[in-house]
């Protein structure tokens, strides 16, 4: 039940990324800044949490993920330093996506010659 | 009455895309990569016998890798041109961002190139992300007391 649920939601973001891509002049970059901005407003009231549950893995691969982890790691270790804590805590959870792409986008740039 | 001559003429020639075959697409290609998703986390989890976050956290980097790697042989590219938001959309298409910038700033050498112009796709998310995130935990650590 949990892969139906993951590929419907899944889906359904990427759909709408599409039908606001071609309807208006927006470009990816754009598109991509406003779900990781909506991810991030969705978990100011645990809601993408919920999702999570619900959706599986489907709700953490797409972009809106990327926020919804920034102020999830940052919420979580401001319970303990406060204020402090949402600067701290902010790249807790999402540190192994973006160093994980920093990594690889280096050694293969080493490695392989772009192709035209 | 020439300008809205030549803007009849642009409209007439600007090609025409198929909004409901491009969001079918867009549709199937994003489901089908968060049930990829979601059986990469199960199969983690069941093999190495860790937590689902754990698991989660390494799909992420899987796909991560997946993202660099395809772009790196060359046909990630035709596949993004294909699908679109389908595979933007997902975590493969900041992986595909940051490649992409790095193999075409590699020319010019490794700090002025590919150090300095890495993020240049993908900075946006990481920047816009990190202020919404500071913003909004900021107003709810307020309202939360």
């Amino acid at each position: 039940m949990i892969y139906l649920n993951s590929f419907l939601f899944c889906g359904i973001v990427c759909l709408i990324g599409q039908l606001i891509l071609d309807n208006t002049k927006l470009t990816p970059g754009h598109i991509t800044t406003i779900f990781v901005v909506l991810g991030c407003f969705l978990d100011v009231f645990n809601i993408y949490d919920k999702i999570i549950l619900w959706a599986g893995a489907g709700a953490c691969v797409p972009i809106t993920s990327f926020g919804h982890l920034l102020i999830h790691g940052a919420m979580v270790s401001s319970v303990d330093l406060g204020y402090m804590g949402l600067m701290s805590g902010m790249f807790n959870l999402t540190a192994s996506g973006i160093t994980a792409a920093i990594v690889f986008s280096f050694i293969f740039s080493l490695i392989f010659k772009p192709k035209d | 009455m020439e300008e809205n001559k030549y803007k009849r003429l642009v409209a007439k020639h600007t090609p025409k895309e198929n909004v409901l075959n491009n969001a079918l697409i867009a549709f199937i290609i994003g489901g089908f990569m968060g049930l990829l998703g979601q059986f990469l986390t199960d199969i983690y989890s069941y093999i190495f016998n860790i937590s689902t976050s754990d698991g989660t956290m390494l799909m992420i980097v899987t796909l991560v890798f997946l993202g660099c790697l395809f772009t790196c042989f060359g046909f990630f590219d035709k596949l993004v041109h294909f699908a679109r938001c389908g595979l933007i959309i997902p975590i493969t298409g900041f992986a595909h961002a940051m490649m992409s910038a790095s193999l075409e700033y590699r020319k010019e050498g490794f700090v002025t190139g590919i150090g300095a112009n890495m993020f240049k796709l993908a900075g946006s998310v990481i920047v816009f992300g990190v202020v919404s995130a500071y913003v909004f935990g900021f107003l709810r650590l307020i309202i939360g007391g």
